[in-house]
Order: C-alpha cells, then structure tokens, then sequence
C-alpha cells in the first residue's frame, strides 16, 4: 500500500534548498503579488510572512494524503488542481474563523493577511511541485517548511530595504512602487544565486 | 465624413470601450500590477509565452462569461469559493489540452499552467467586472484583459529569447559571435526587464504612485 516514492533527497537538505538556493519567490517568481503591494512596512512583511508560513505547511500535509490515499486509488488526478484549491480556501477560511474565536489577540497582527493567502500561487505552487517531484510525507513537511520561511525570509528583508529607500532614496516617479519594487527583487535574486553552489538538488 | 462618423460612433460603444479598456488604461500588469508570477516565470521562451497568453484568455473570458451566468445566484458569502471553483475548471481544460496536443510545452511550463488558477487577473475580473456586468460584456472584457496580458507577456519573451538564447520560436537569430545574456534567462534578468518596462509604461502613461 501506500504511494511509489521515487525522490532520494534528504529531508533536511531539501529544507536548506528551499530556503536558500531554491527559494521559491527568488528562483521560481511565485508569490509576486504580495511583494508589491504589501512590502512597504517591516512590521506587516513579518506578519505575512508568519501567516504564509503556518498555512503553507498546514495545507502540503492536508493536501498529501489526499492526492495519493483519495484521488491516485481513484484515478481522480485530473482533479487535483480543483481539490487543492478547494482544500486551501477551506482551511484558510476555518483557520481564520478559529482565530477570531480562540485567539483574538492574534486577529490583528496575523488574522487580517488569511484571506489574502488563499489567491497566493505560492501555496498552490507548494502543492504541485509536492506531487510532480513525488515527496513522501516527511520531504513535504521540511520541503513546504522551508519554502514558507524562505519566502518570508524573502518579503522580510524587501519591505526592510523599502523602509531605507523612502527615508533616503530620491527615485524617479515612473518607477516608484512598483518598477523599484522589481529591480530590488532582481538584485535580491542575484545575491541568493550566491548560495548556489552549496547544494545541489538531483 | 459619414465613414468617419461611423467610425466614432463605433469606437463610442460600450462594448468597444469594454474591451479596449483592458488592452491600454486599466491594462492588468502596467496598472495594477497583477498576474506578474506566471509572467516572470514563462517568459524566456516565446511559444511557452504565447501558450501561456491564449491559456490565460481562454481562462479569464470563460470564467468571467460563467460567473456572470450566475452571479444572481452565487451567494456573495462563498463568492470566492465560487470563483475558484469555476475557474480551475477552465484550467484543468487547458492543462489537459497542452499535456494531450502540445507536450513538449506542457513540460517545460510545469507547474505554471497549474498557477493560473491563482493568477490575480482571473480572480480580480470576476469581483471587479463579472459579478456586475452583463454575461456578454463579461466575456468581452475577459478577452480584452487576456489579450493586453498575452501582448505583455509577448513583449517579456521578444527580448528574453532573443538576448538569452540567440534564438527566436527556437530558430537561431543571432550571429557566431553572439555572446548569451545568460541572465536573461533565469529570474533576476526577468525582474529587471518588468522593471524596465513598468518604469517606461509608466512615464508615458504618466500614472504614478507615491
């Protein structure tokens, strides 16, 4: 019983990949839209960045076991976009309603981005890469891990330099918020492929 | 004259304006910065960014047709639900089609074909334009904001594939001597080049932010 699993890497190597040379945001571009639109504040990028965390993880482990114990035994891959999806809004939805009721302290700093978090492609994007690179259930857990916290890792140190830039920065206006926002994630991706050559993946 | 009136007259209707609006003053990327994931990510070939465009036209017109259908039914409680629901079913559609006639590009997009379920534009039209509009107007405007998106991602790929690999839809355009922009092909000479691009949209269409 049980899925063919076909992926030799090491758990905690994939964590390291995941955050450092293969980081979702920097190499595979997902997660854009919040970079641009939310980045301009380091206390809301960590807030966003632990939300992003928390729900990436939750749902590669939800997600996991339905793809290969309900929709492999049925021949049901073709939905799998569908049901992921669905899986995602889903848990979002009830961990914000869990929020609010148990944790109202926590609705402010963290409760507020939940629904921003269901439209992210990266949670979606976690989700598919589990699946077309056949991660067992321990890889998903460090692999989806690591890449929530390389992502936040990621919006962290962006809204921290756009903090300095409209304190000092004198930035032509056609390329205020949005263009600056590209060209500073260029240079980011840059100084990550710095870490390129400390582990190979495959 | 008459020509020319009929013509004004023609560009003064509504569904022309509909769908011009998407092409140049509300265009999806250069105003509201939406859908850049899946753009950055495909654009340094140029059939991956020209499969990538009719996909997600094909998506946002169908979806926004559909959920226009039923907007006086879907309850606006679970709308987003809702929406999800409908446009993964045109995803799946697509996905389907590139895997079955097109495998080569299936591939080497991977997961991205997936992604435009999540792509900002398909959900943003269904909340700001088909939840209020006629099915027809919908549709319309669907493929007006499918199309000003394929053209950027055209104008992404028309560089990239050029500087990266030397070549244009995978034949060789550039001499011997040609030295590769490798960086246009991975993500930082992506980033740079939306940068670029948004800068002088941007000044031209003297939009900007504070």
């Amino acid at each position: 019983m049980g899925p063919v699993i076909s992926n030799p890497t090491d758990p905690l190597t994939l964590f390291a990949a995941s955050i450092f040379t293969h980081n979702i945001a920097l190499v595979y571009i997902l997660g854009m839209c919040p970079f641009i639109v939310i980045s301009r504040n380091f206390k809301t990028a960590v807030g966003m960045g632990l939300s992003v965390v928390f729900v990436v993880t939750l749902t590669a482990l939800i997600n996991w076991p339905i793809y290969w114990y309900i929709l492999v035994p049925a021949h049901a891959e073709i939905l799998s976009f569908l049901v992921f999806i669905v899986v995602i809004a889903a848990t979002v939805q009830l961990l914000e309603m869990l929020i609010e009721k148990f944790f109202p302290a926590l609705q402010a700093s963290f409760g507020i981005f939940l629904p921003l978090i269901t439209v992210n492609c990266l949670v979606l994007a976690v989700c598919l890469f589990m699946v077309l690179r056949n991660y067992n259930f321990i890889q998903t857990a460090f692999y989806s891990l690591g890449t929530g916290v390389g992502w936040a890792l990621a919006i962290i140190i962006m809204a921290a330099i756009k903090e300095k830039l409209a304190l000092i920065a004198d930035i032509p206006s056609g390329l205020k918020g949005a263009g600056i926002t590209m060209i500073i994630i260029g240079l980011m991706a840059f100084a990550f492929m710095g870490f390129a050559g400390m582990i190979t993946l495959q | 004259m008459p020509k020319k009136q009929l013509k004004r007259s023609f560009k003064q209707t509504k569904w022309f304006k509909v769908f011009s609006a998407g092409l140049w003053q509300d265009h999806p990327t250069f105003c509201m910065a939406l859908g850049i994931c899946s753009m950055l990510a495909i654009t340094n070939r140029v059939d991956n960014a020209i499969a990538m465009g009719l996909g997600v036209t094909f998506c946002i017109a169908f979806s926004s047709l559909f959920v226009s259908i039923f907007r006086n039914i879907i309850p606006s409680r679970v709308r987003m639900l809702a929406y999800m629901v409908i446009i993964s079913t045109f995803v799946i559609c697509i996905d389907r089609f590139l895997k079955a006639y097109f495998p080569p590009i299936s591939e080497s997009m991977g997961p991205y074909v997936g992604l435009i379920i999540t792509n900002c534009i398909l959900m943003g039209r269904a909340e700001a334009f088909a939840m209020k509009n006629r099915p027809w107007m919908s549709f319309l405007d669907g493929v007006g904001c499918g199309l000003g998106y394929s053209f950027m991602l055209l104008l992404m790929a028309l560089v990239r594939e050029p500087l990266g690999f030397g070549t244009l839809l995978g034949f060789k355009v550039t001499p011997d001597s040609w030295v590769k922009w490798s960086v246009m092909t991975i993500a930082p000479g992506a980033f740079f080049l939306l940068g670029i691009y948004l800068w002088i949209f941007r000044t031209l269409a003297k939009k900007t932010e504070v």
